[in-house]
């Protein structure tokens, strides 16, 4: 067990890295599966000083709702989007919301910010020094409250929840 | 059958990267502007690989690589989208709405 924990530091990010490499060939062959391995597991180890504190999944199932959520989400903001763009007279009400944030991991904050980036009318911009707040760009806000607390129990909650954080 | 799927799939993805190019015109300042790039052309561009991996796995080999596209893309827009909006704050581009002041120190 002690072998396997050194060998493969990050085990999902040796996995994602060995479909990557086999997706970019497009094939099954075994010489890529070979060759996919040797980069799947010495990647992580030559990058292994550049990982700050790790991250465990927490709850993989839950990771994968999540995942189709946004990818739920994306088809309906690209949708309300190009609406905005296209209605003539209507007067957007852009905003800049300051959005609290309850984590303090890098990580999950990324992951936060690059959710609210793909989603209906709202890009992240800017997180604080402290780590508190993030700015949030929106293109039409009606209730800064309002946004706040759907991203909050839309997004936040659930990448929370799925890292333990 | 399959032409009229992927065709459906082209007219739609054109569609929305059209749209998205329209409110780069529209939009009134940078930072609204910003939001067509990351939303209206990822949905194009998600139908667009739909219609190539329908059309390419339709003759004969699966073709699989488009999952890939929508994967870097998935992780590269909104990273150039903050940088962009991270940097027309810090110059104090022109906006409609009043900027957040404390956030960037004034030169």
């Amino acid at each position: 067990m002690k072998i396997v924990k050194r060998l493969l530091p990050h085990p999902i990010f040796s996995l994602v890295l060995l479909v990557v490499w086999l997706l970019l060939n497009n094939t099954l062959s075994a010489g890529h599966i070979l060759l996919g391995s040797v980069i799947a597991l010495v990647l992580p180890w030559v990058t292994a000083s550049f990982w700050a504190d790790q991250l465990h999944l927490h709850k993989p199932g839950l990771a994968l709702r999540f995942l189709l959520l946004v990818l739920w989400d994306i088809t309906v903001a690209n949708i309300q989007v190009a609406k905005l763009i296209l209605s003539p007279r209507r007067k957007l009400r852009p905003a800049f919301v300051r959005y609290p944030l309850d984590m303090d991991n890098d990580f999950a904050i990324t992951v936060l910010a690059a959710t609210i980036s793909l989603t209906p009318g709202t890009v992240s911009i800017d997180v604080s020094g402290d780590h508190r707040t993030l700015l949030v760009h929106g293109l039409d806000v009606d209730d800064e409250a309002a946004l706040i607390a759907e991203i909050k129990s839309r997004y936040e909650a659930p990448i929370k929840e799925i890292f333990g954080c | 059958m399959l032409d009229i799927i992927i065709s459906i799939f082209l007219i739609l993805g054109a569609g929305f990267a059209l749209v998205g190019s329209i409110g780069l015109v529209r939009l009134p300042d940078f930072y609204t502007r910003l939001h067509g790039p990351t939303k209206a052309t990822t949905l194009g561009l998600g139908a667009l690989l739909i219609a190539s991996m329908v059309y390419f796995s339709s003759r004969g080999e699966v073709s699989l690589h488009e999952l890939l596209v929508t994967l870097f893309l998935f992780m590269t827009a909104p990273v150039s989208a903050h940088l962009l909006a991270k940097a027309a704050l810090h110059l104090r581009v022109r906006s409609e709405v009043d900027l957040p002041e404390d956030d960037v120190k004034k030169p």
